[in-house]
Order: structure tokens, then C-alpha cells, then sequence
């Protein structure tokens, strides 16, 4: 169209490749005219003057036009070469180091031993290295010490738990619905079984097909069954008076929304409404993916307290025998489990006119995008069919769009930076053909997650340093061209169970029935109309439920969990695979202040004085190197030992506040075989420490 | 894919300027942007605190009138028709039926559409009028009624949404579902901070007598959407904590808190000389803010010293904590310290049934304290550059929801018209705006739709709702959708 004559007489052009200047768009784009100027001003939208350089010089080099990159399936590349064959360790380095040579620049040295394990431990499992652990991986000389810990890492059901805290972003998991009086669910079951299918690795075609799926496919198993739960995880009303079709097109509009975000990474609620120009998504195309979704026999409105059909019910006996990877602690009794299911005469879809529920138009059939994958007639028209479509190997999103998330979870930022947008508006990738290659990686290698996380950690790139040159980072303040490794805060889960972890105090129960730990009083009586039942008023657990694991923390949606959403944790109403990565005042307020960290500290500090016997520096030393895994330097040493003697002072002229320091917190300790103030000083040391930069930080 | 390279390569190229005041979420980028101004970054070594907390937008659109909003939010839906807008012909044609030509198939919740009946149900309680305007205000406003002119009345706003959930939300972000920034979030993103101390968006909590057992609040509604959590609206309670995890641990002193954040500062400096990021001075800054916040919100929230004439205009809850009374006398404190918006929210407007009787408390809870905080920011010279905004999220119904009496009725939502006030910063004072028809159920002049009201908001404070956007996922998000134009009969 860009290319076609204009104008009356035919005789214009928007665009004539090779001669920018005759073209018309380059002198709507330049010109001082207001009625002319592209974009017109009322717009808001202006070309910066390196845009229009850009147009510009695309124009004269031939203007040469491709459909969107991420809907043209990926393409196999022999990698690059590159001057510096010393640094590389497999083919991600090539694609890596290439670009980097192109800039001048040289890649960034290996970290060190004690901080690449400590990234290997937090990137896979959310939880630290022990000291024993650093040691012996620093002592180990062998070629492939390195990939040792990656598979003992992989093993463990640590890793599976780390990967299932994504997860519920992604599946926008919650204990209750969400709206108005936000009562509980009890769909714990669903994430127990997240954790079970990422410990056996459960290739990523059947992880999602049985999420999307589970209920049609022959011979359904209850565990199939239960992974459907996926799509029951938004939000429902129970606000009295509303319309209950309009609800339950907003839910048939999210599970649209989630299954694009999630898998296609593109954002399709933009054609929600209406069709944009230039956008390959139409309204229709939105319309049809959403007739998958739309067959189930759900009501908008469920009152507190009752079914929202469709569910099963799960007994302990059902439990034990079919599904143990669940967690039933001693007993649940009854479960009320919400899963898929389809009618038997599917609901016709509508085109909904600007998106309103009563505003029905074009009749339209299950179908996807024809501009992504046409939907051959080999597929079902259900969410089996769209599960065999969307593991296609012609399919150009799901793979790069799964293997960017990896890379996003192990280097903070995605090859593609807008994980949750590879549609024209989002960002370009960095390195597309390396993109390509771990998609192609991924699916031929039989979507083996597992296997896919090794190989991008056994990079030189991953391995890099974090150290920040000057130069370099005027020249590539954000990082795309990694050649460094990113120096990353922890998530908000992994901020808490670092420092569980490091106090002895993690509970490693691994599932069961979500749990309450320290929240400040009042927080849901404040907000809570009085209804809700037992989400009206937060009771705290007491025991092993305050030192849990963070995805096991209960999840009220109308009120989460603060702390953890003062570092960025995301809120669960909707489909997230990004979370804010942000520094703000109130997270130092949750570190110093929060009990939990507080009386961490003062575990930390019990167990300092446990294991060394007398010596000031020692324990700091010990706690500092649990903390950060490594051992503190002279100075850092020394700058602790100073506050150790002005708190072991000050704690020794006022007892009754050391004792008081000493009282935060729950969990109790024998401090019989220390002196009050002495315990006391430790534990300031530990706060201190507790709040270093580093110890919140994977290096 | 020429296109694509050029541009690839162009990512590469950018200069600071350009990655400091870019709206991406990337890492520490927003963070940089926010924290410290846009061109200022501190150079690795430096002590990273900020001098000022600047907003995104450089320049403002337009000459702002208001410095600072202060929002009391009546939750709930206020009746409209038993504060505001008065009808006479309700109360001629009390107990008659709505006429269909009135009601014209209109939505209804689900609490009446089963109604065989819908009674006109004309107020049991008095208007009269007031001021140089001479606006109908009723008797259960008599101290809100004395500050007439200095109040406009909206008596034309409409909403969209029917349901609480949805249209405190849409008031608050824009739109009915959740996941968008709220009002006093973009606000602090676009204008920043003028305290240093303070966050720039502080929210206040009461709860209502009419119907203590009312519907909810969402602490959602004062999120950051997608927006830095910096400016996520953070909570002052009442009592010990006034801000989560404010207050030291027992048994630590100020002093001991002081050396020890000296001590970890200087252990993250030394981080920040060996790895060179500026995301640890970022992070060294933000701990000498929340020690200044640890001093800071605690004097604010102090009224100890607030002299006994103040408390007597704004009545007597306002000695007792939490009330609406209370939050409203700090409100004014914030201000005075320049916080850029105060939000409060007081629950328990929902008058379903017993309405005369709830209705008369919940006004009474809201008062007096809302017009002296309109007379208080007038005697400080404050009111000209502070709005105020007093109103909830959808009106009522003019037929009664359950059986009428003589002395008892109900109202339903009703989102086609309802009332709300605003005074101050830029609002021509003394105005009754809009109006409805005889039954009080459709607008019949002037409507005022939830996005013009946002538009307004921004414009008094120099931005022009069109042009604040931020991108994400691929589109540019703005407070008012692709809505709303600034109901410019009601500025000053």
C-alpha cells in the first residue's frame, strides 16, 4: 500500500525506494506545514529527528518490507565467527561475542567462583549456596565443576519451587477471587501440582497442553485434570447486583488475554475493542481465539463461600491414591477444585462490539491469527486442537517466546526486552538469530526445560563478571549487548527466603495449603466490608507456617501481601511475565523493620555464636560470608566489628532493651550459654548485614 | 530486514539523556529516571542522594492552578438525592411508579431488576439554599452548607460502571478493571515529589458509621498499575505504625540506627567503587530517605499541638484517630508539607435499605470536618493552590430498592447521575454545575463523564491528559483512555 500511487493524478508516492527525497512521506515527515506534518499534531506523537534519519536512510537503502519478524517462523543460522575463540564455551558465545567485537569492545572476564555460584543457586532454586557448598566449588578444579552444581541444582525440588514462583505470576495464581469481598479459594492444588511437574520436568509441549487442555485429552488422567486449573486462576465476582454475563465475558476475556501474553507474547487486548491500522490482530482474530475459551459451563456471579462450577471434588483418600503430589498435611478433608471442562453444545462467539458483553455482532468459530499460523483443518476446534496448534512446528512464537523468558530469568532483561510484547510494537531482539537458534534448540530438543537452562548457564556470556566499566556502560547503559553479566536485586520471594534460609529458619515443607506469616495487625479488617468470611480478618500462623517458602505465602488479591509487594512481586490480577525490578525507601523500611527479618537477624546471629567459638570477628565473619557467600574483607570486617562494640555497649548499659531486641519474633532459642547483650550486639551486626546491598543482591 | 538492523543498531547508540528519561521498565532505568531528575545521574562514587525528586515530565503543558489535590473519597455511592440534588416533583409523587419513559430500559443491578415495583422515593429530608449561589444543599449538611461559595456542586456526573468494585476503580485509574495506575500515582510519576521526605502519594483510611458493615476497599485502588512502585500510594494508619514498618525494632535507639546505616553504607560503597553500578547508589539514597521518613511522618501525623480552636472546627471525631474527622485535619498537615496528593477513602455510603437513618450518620461522620478543612486551607492562603474533591463513585436511585414508607426507603446504584463537589486550586468557587431532570434520574444539561473529571484534575495541575502517556505493552496508556475533554466552565 506505502508503495502505491497517490493523488489525483497518480502521480505520488509515499515511499520510492532508493530516492528518499521524492518521496512523499519523507517530506510530510520534514515539513514545517502543520496541515502537512506527519504525525499530525493532535496526535501527541512526534518523530525525534533520529527517526526520521532512520526513515530516511531505510528509504534510500531500497525500502525493503518483511512481514513482522516474530511471525516469520525461526530460521536455522551457523553461528558467527569471531576473533577471540579463547573466551567462547558454546554457541550462545558466538552470537554473543560477535556482536560485541563489531562495537570495539571485549567481552568481561569470568566471575568469580563464589559469585557464580552464588548466581547458579538463585537463578535455579531462589536460595543460597551454603559456605560448605562455595568452598567446595571453589576447590573443585575439574573441567565441568561448574556443570555438577547446574545439575545437582536441576535435581532439586528447590529448583522446582523457584521455577513455579514465575509461574504464578504468569498463571496469575491467587487464594482468592479478587473482586469486592475477595473471598477464598482453595486452588493450592493446581500450584502443587506446578511444583510436581517442574521437578520431573515435564517437557514444556505437555506442560501447557495439559494446562490448556487436560480435560479433552482421551483418557484423561485426574492429574491432566487438575492441571487445567490454569484457566480457572482468574479473577470472579461476587459482588451482589451485577450482570452476570458481563462477568463472564470478562473471564473468558482473560483466560484470551493470559493464552496471548503467556504463549503467543503478544498483548491481544488491544483488539479487544475495536481493529488498529497496521496491526496483523484484528478484532475477529481476537473473537476466535476466544471461542476456545468460551464453552464452559461457569457463572459470571458466584456468591461467597460457593462452587464456582466447573470443579471436582478431591478427597484425601482420592489424594493418596491418584494425586500425591499433593500436599494434604495431615488432612483437607473436602476440596472443591475449579477445572475446565466444555459444554456439549458449544456457545456461539461474537464479535463484541467495542468489547461490551451486550453488544454482540459477527457470529465467529474457534480460529487463530492466520497472520501468526493458519489453523489447518487437521486441529480440533477446542483447546486441544489450539494446544496441537500452538506446539506446531511451523508455530513462530512459542518457542522464542519460552526460551526469551529463560533468558529474561537468568540475565534479568529478555533477548526480546518486552517479554510480554512481540507484536510491532515491542522491542526488537537483541540478538535475534541467537533467539532463534535456542528456539529451534528447545523444540527439537524435545522442550526439555531443564536441559535448555544448562546450556544457556554453561555460556561464557553467563558466566561473565558483573564489574561495570565506565565506557562501557555509556556505551550500553542497559546491558543489551552483555558484555558483562547483570548485577540483579533479588524478587521479592527470594529476598525472605534468603534470610529464612540463612537463619536456619526456612521450613522446607514443599506444598499444602497456603500459609500466614508476619503481616502487620489490621491490614484486611481495615480495608473489609465485613463480608469475605475468612479473608475478613488475617489470622497469623504461629508455627512452621511463618517460615515457609514465599509462594506458599496466602495471596489475597485485594489486599497482597505487603512487603512483598514493596519489592516488586506482581499482584496477580492479571497475566504477568515481567515484574518492575525498582528501589524505593519503603523496601529499606520492610529490611530493617520487618519482624521477619528481624528475627531472622537474630537467628542468624544464634547461629554465628553457635558455630564459632568466641571470636568477635569470626562470627561476623561467618554471618557476613552466609550472607553475601563470601568472606568479608579487612575493612568491611572492621566497619562491623565497630558497631558490634557500640551495640555490645549500649545493649550493656540498657539490658532491658537488649532483651527487648531479643524478644521479636516467634521462634524462641535457648540463650542460656550467652549473656543477653552480647546475643543482642550479634543480632545488630546481623540486621546490618541482613541490609547490605549484596545480600539482596544475585552478583 | 534492513528496517530492523538500522534500528537495532540505533538501541546502541543511546545517549544518557535518552536512557534517563526513557519510560521502559528496565532495570534501574525508571528507577534513575525518578529518583534523581532526568540528567543528573550521579557519577559512580558520588553519594547518589537526590537533590530533588523530580516527576517525568520536564516542562508542564500548561500554567498549573493547583499545586496538590486532597481527595475525600465517599465510598459507597452517596445519595445524591438526599445531599445535593434537590427534586420536588419525588417528593410530590412519592410512592408513584417510575415512568418508563423516565427510565427508558436503563441497566439495572441485579439487587432491583427483580423489583414488580419501582416507588418514587422523594427525600424525607429538608433542602435549602445557600450562599451568593444561592445552591440547594440539604439539612444534613449544615456545616458544608456554610461554605457554599466557596464549593462548585456537580450535579451532572455520570459513570459506567453499576457495581462498586468496578467503579471505584474506574474512578481512581480510568478504567473498570484492575491493573491501571491511580490518579495520585501518575500524578507523582509526572510531577514528582516537592517533599524530599514525604512520599507524593499518601493515602488516609475511615470508616463510615452509616453502614459499618459495608462494602470493601482494594488496595489496588492505590496502586502503581504499571508504573515504578515508587509511586504507589502508601497508607498512613493510624496508631503506633503510621506507615508499615516505620518504626524501629524495640530496643534500638535513633543513634544506633543512625551508625548503623553509616556502616552499611560504607560497606555498599565500597560495592559501588569494585562493581561501579548505579543502582547502589540509588540504593544508598533510598535508606537516607526512609530515615528521613522515620522523622518525618511521625511529626506530620502528630497533632498533639494542633490548637483547640482547630479541633473544635473540625469537630469532635477529630481527636479520635481513624475517624474521617482525624484524617482530614492530617490531610491539611500533609499539605502544608506539600505532599503531592492525599487520598482519602470513607467507607459506608452504600444505603441500600434504611437509608434516611444510615444516611443521616454518614453525613454527619463527613460534615463538618470537610468544610473546615475547606475553611482551614482558606485561612492558611492554601485553598488557591490545593483542589479538594469531595464525592463517591456512582449516585442512587431515585425509586426506592424495597418497600416505602413514610419514614423508610432504599436506594439502588444509579451510575447515569449523581453529585460530587471540588473547591479551590483553579475551580470557580460558589457554581452549582449541570443538572437532571425532574425526576433526578437522567442529566438534562452539562454532563460531566468520570474521564472529564480526570482531564479536569490534570489540567488544574498543568497537564494535559492527551499528552501524559505511558507506553506499555506495546501501547500508550493515558489516565483518561482515548476520553475525556476538560469541563472548562467549572476553572476559575
Amino acid at each position: 500500500m506505502a508503495f502505491a500511487s497517490l493523488g489525483e493524478e497518480q502521480d505520488r508516492y509515499a515511499i520510492i525506494p532508493g530516492h528518499a527525497d521524492s518521496s512523499l512521506l519523507v517530506q510530510r515527515i520534514y515539513t514545517d506545514n502543520v496541515d502537512d506534518v506527519m504525525p499530525p499534531p493532535e496526535s501527541n506523537l512526534t518523530l525525534s529527528e533520529t527517526e526520521k534519519e532512520i526513515l530516511k536512510k531505510w528509504i534510500e537503502q531500497g525500502a525493503k518490507w518483511t512481514d513482522h519478524w516474530a511471525f516469520i517462523k525461526p530460521i536455522s543460522t551457523t553461528p558467527p565467527s569471531v576473533n577471540d575463540e579463547s573466551w567462547i564455551k558454546n554457541d550462545i558465545d558466538l552470537y554473543i561475542l560477535s556482536k560485541i567485537e563489531s562495537y570495539n569492545l571485549q567481552p568481561s572476564s569470568r566471575a568469580k567462583k563464589e559469585q557464580l555460584i552464588r548466581r547458579a543457586y538463585f537463578d535455579l532454586t531462589g536460595l543460597p549456596p551454603s559456605i560448605e557448598e562455595v568452598e567446595a566449588f571453589v576447590n573443585d578444579e575439574e573441567k565441568d565443576s561448574f556443570e555438577k552444581v547446574i545439575d545437582r541444582l536441576l535435581s532439586t525440588v528447590a529448583y522446582a519451587e523457584r521455577m513455579t514462583a514465575d509461574w504464578l505470576d504468569l498463571s496469575r495464581y491467587s487464594d482468592t477471587n479478587g473482586y469486592q469481598d475477595d473471598f477464598e479459594r482453595f486452588n493450592w492444588p493446581w500450584r502443587d501440582w506446578v511444583i510436581h511437574a517442574f521437578q520431573k520436568n515435564l517437557p514444556f509441549d505437555e506442560f501447557v497442553t495439559w494446562q490448556l487442555a487436560g480435560d479433552i485429552l482421551p483418557d484423561a488422567s485426574l492429574e491432566q485434570v487438575i492441571a487445567t486449573g490454569f484457566n480457572r486462576n482468574h479473577k470472579i465476582t461476587n459482588e451482589g447486583g451485577v450482570i452476570p454475563e458481563e462477568y463472564r465475558v470478562e473471564y473468558v476475556s482473560d483466560r484470551t488475554n493470559t493464552f496471548a501474553t503467556a504463549f503467543l507474547g503478544l498483548t491481544m487486548e488491544c483488539a479487544k475493542c475495536h481493529d488498529h491500522k497496521y496491526d496483523p490482530l484484528s478484532q475477529k482474530n481476537y473473537y476466535e481465539l476466544y471461542s476456545f475459551f468460551n464453552n464452559v459451563p461457569e457463572e459470571g456471579f458466584v456468591g461467597g463461600g460457593q462452587k464456582a462450577e466447573p470443579t471436582i471434588t478431591l478427597t484425601d483418600e482420592i489424594i493418596k491414591e491418584k494425586v500425591a503430589f499433593i500436599n494434604t498435611l495431615d488432612s483437607v478433608g473436602e476440596i472443591t477444585y475449579m477445572v475446565m471442562k466444555d459444554m456439549d453444545k458449544p456457545r456461539q462467539a461474537h464479535i463484541l462490539n467495542r468489547g461490551a458483553y451486550d453488544k454482540p455482532t459477527t457470529p465467529v468459530n474457534p480460529s487463530t491469527p492466520e497472520s501468526i499460523l493458519q489453523f489447518g483443518s487437521e486441529y480440533e476446534s477446542n483447546r486441544l486442537g489450539l494446544a496441537k496448534w500452538l506446539f506446531s512446528d511451523d508455530h513462530p512464537l512459542t518457542a522464542r517466546v519460552a526460551v526469551n523468558r529463560y533468558w529474561q530469568q537468568l540475565f534479568g532483561t529478555g533477548i526480546v526486552a518486552t517479554s510480554d510484547d512481540f507484536g510491532n510494537q515491542g522491542s526488537l531482539p537483541s540478538h535475534p538469530e541467537l533467539l532463534d537458534h535456542l528456539a529451534l534448540k528447545f523444540q527439537n530438543d524435545g522442550w526439555d526445560v531443564k536441559s535448555i537452562l544448562k546450556y544457556i548457564m554453561l555460556s561464557a556470556t553467563y558466566q561473565q563478571a558483573t564489574n561495570i566499566d565506565k565506557r562501557l556502560f555509556e556505551l550500553d547503559p542497559e546491558n543489551r549487548l552483555l558484555a558483562r553479566a547483570p548485577r540483579l536485586r533479588l524478587p521479592a520471594e527470594m529476598i525472605r527466603d534468603h534470610a529464612l534460609e540463612i537463619s536456619e529458619l526456612l521450613i522446607t515443607e514443599v506444598g499444602g495449603p497456603s500459609v500466614k506469616p508476619y503481616q502487620p495487625k489490621g491490614l484486611w479488617m481495615e480495608t473489609t466490608g465485613g463480608g469475605g468470611g475468612s479473608t475478613a480478618q488475617y489470622v497469623e500462623d504461629n508455627e512452621d507456617g511463618l517460615y515457609r517458602r514465599s509462594i506458599y505465602t496466602f495471596w489475597k488479591r485485594t489486599v497482597p501481601p505487603p512487603s512483598m509487594m514493596t519489592f516488586d512481586a506482581a499482584s496477580r490480577d492479571l497475566c504477568t511475565v515481567k515484574r518492575q525490578n525498582t528501589s524505593t525507601p519503603l523496601q529499606a523500611l520492610v529490611l530493617l523493620n520487618d519482624p521477619q527479618i528481624v528475627e531472622a537477624a537474630r537467628m542468624l546471629a544464634a547461629r554465628s555464636i553457635d558455630k564459632i567459638e568466641n571470636s568477635v570477628e569470626g562470627r561476623i565473619q561467618y554471618m557476613f560470608h552466609l550472607a553475601t557467600s563470601r568472606a568479608p574483607n579487612e575493612s568491611e570486617t572492621q566497619v562491623l566489628r565497630s558497631y558490634y562494640d557500640e551495640e555490645l555497649e549500649r545493649y550493656a548499659n540498657n539490658l532491658e532493651a537488649a532483651e527487648e531486641y531479643l524478644s521479636i519474633g516467634n521462634y524462641s532459642v535457648d540463650q542460656s550459654d550467652i549473656d543477653t547483650s552480647t546475643f543482642a550486639a550479634y543480632a545488630s551486626v546481623a540486621s546490618a548485614i541482613m541490609n547490605l546491598d549484596e545480600t539482596i543482591t544475585r552478583g | 530486514m534492513a528496517h530492523n538492523k538500522i534500528l537495532d543498531e540505533q538501541a546502541y547508540l543511546m545517549n544518557r539523556r535518552s536512557f534517563l528519561s526513557k519510560s521502559s521498565v528496565g532495570i534501574g532505568t525508571a528507577a534513575l529516571a525518578s529518583l534523581f531528575g532526568t540528567g543528573c545521574m550521579p557519577s559512580p562514587g558520588s553519594s547518589g542522594i537526590p537533590e530533588s525528586a523530580k516527576g517525568i515530565l520536564d516542562h508542564l503543558h500548561l500554567a498549573p492552578k493547583a499545586k496538590r489535590v486532597i481527595y475525600l473519597f465517599q465510598s459507597g455511592g452517596p445519595s445524591q438525592l438526599e445531599l445535593f440534588d434537590y427534586k420536588p416533583t419525588l417528593i410530590k409523587r412519592r410512592g408513584e411508579e417510575l415512568p418508563d419513559s423516565i427510565r427508558k430500559g436503563q441497566r439495572l443491578t441485579g439487587m432491583t431488576s427483580g423489583q414488580d415495583s419501582f416507588p418514587l422515593a422523594g427525600s424525607v429530608f429538608k433542602f435549602g439554599q445557600h450562599g451568593q449561589s444561592g445552591a440547594y444543599i440539604s439539612e444534613l449538611l449544615p456545616y458544608t452548607s456554610k461554605v457554599a461559595d466557596e464549593i462548585c456542586i456537580i450535579n451532572s456526573m455520570y459513570t459506567e460502571a453499576i457495581n462498586h468494585d468496578p467503579a471505584i476503580t474506574f474512578f481512581q485509574t480510568g478504567s473498570q478493571q484492575p491493573g491501571r495506575p491511580s490518579i495520585g500515582s501518575w500524578l507523582s510519576y509526572g510531577l514528582g515529589s516537592d517533599n524530599q521526605n514525604l512520599p507524593a502519594f499518601t493515602v488516609l483510611l475511615s470508616r463510615g458509621t452509616g453502614r459499618p458493615q459495608g462494602q470493601p476497599l482494594y488496595s489496588r485502588l492505590w496502586g502503581n498499575g504499571f508504573l515504578h512502585s515508587l509511586h504507589q500510594g502508601v497508607q498512613f494508619r493510624s496508631g503506633k505504625d503510621p506507615v508499615l514498618y516505620l518504626n524501629d525494632p524495640i530496643g534500638v535507639t535513633r543513634e544506633s540506627r543512625r551508625s548503623m546505616l553509616d556502616k552499611i553504607a560504607a560497606i555498599n560503597d565500597e560495592q559501588l567503587k569494585e562493581f561501579g553500578d548505579p543502582e547502589i547508589s540509588s540504593r544508598i539514597a533510598q535508606y537516607e530517605m526512609a530515615y528521613r521518613m522515620q522523622t518525618s511522618v511521625p511529626d506530620v501525623m502528630n497533632v498533639e499541638n494542633e490548637p483547640d480552636h482547630i479541633y473544635k472546627m473540625y469537630g469532635p471525631d477529630s481527636t479520635q484517630p481513624g475517624t474521617f474527622a482525624a484524617n482530614c485535619l492530617l490531610a491539611r498537615r500533609l499539605a502544608e508539607q506539600d505532599v503531592k496528593f492525599i487520598q482519602l477513602y470513607h467507607m459506608g455510603w452504600d444505603q441500600h435499605d434504611n437509608l434516611p437513618n444510615a444516611v443521616s450518620n454518614q453525613a454527619k461522620d463527613v460534615d463538618q470536618a470537610s468544610a473546615a478543612l475547606i475553611m482551614d486551607l482558606r485561612q492558611r492562603g492554601m485553598l488557591d493552590d490545593t483542589l479538594v474533591i469531595w464525592g463517591g463513585e456512582f449516585g442512587r436511585t431515585n425509586y426506592s430498592q424495597g418497600t416505602l414508607s413514610d419514614t423508610n426507603y432504599g436506594r439502588d446504584h444509579h451510575p447515569r447521575c449523581f453529585s460530587i463537589w471540588m473547591a479551590g486550586g483553579g475551580i470557580k468557587p460558589g457554581m452549582v454545575y449541570g443538572e437532571t431532570d425532574e425526576f433526578g434520574y437522567n442529566i438534562v444539561d452539562k454532563p460531566v463523564h468520570v474521564h472529564d473529571f480526570q482531564a479536569t484534575i490534570l489540567h488544574l495541575l498543568g497537564v494535559d491528559h492527551e499528552k501524559f502517556t505511558y507506553k506499555y505493552q506495546g501501547r500508550r496508556f493515558r489516565l483518561t483512555d482515548v476520553h475525556g475533554k476538560v469541563i472548562n466552565d467549572i476553572l476559575a
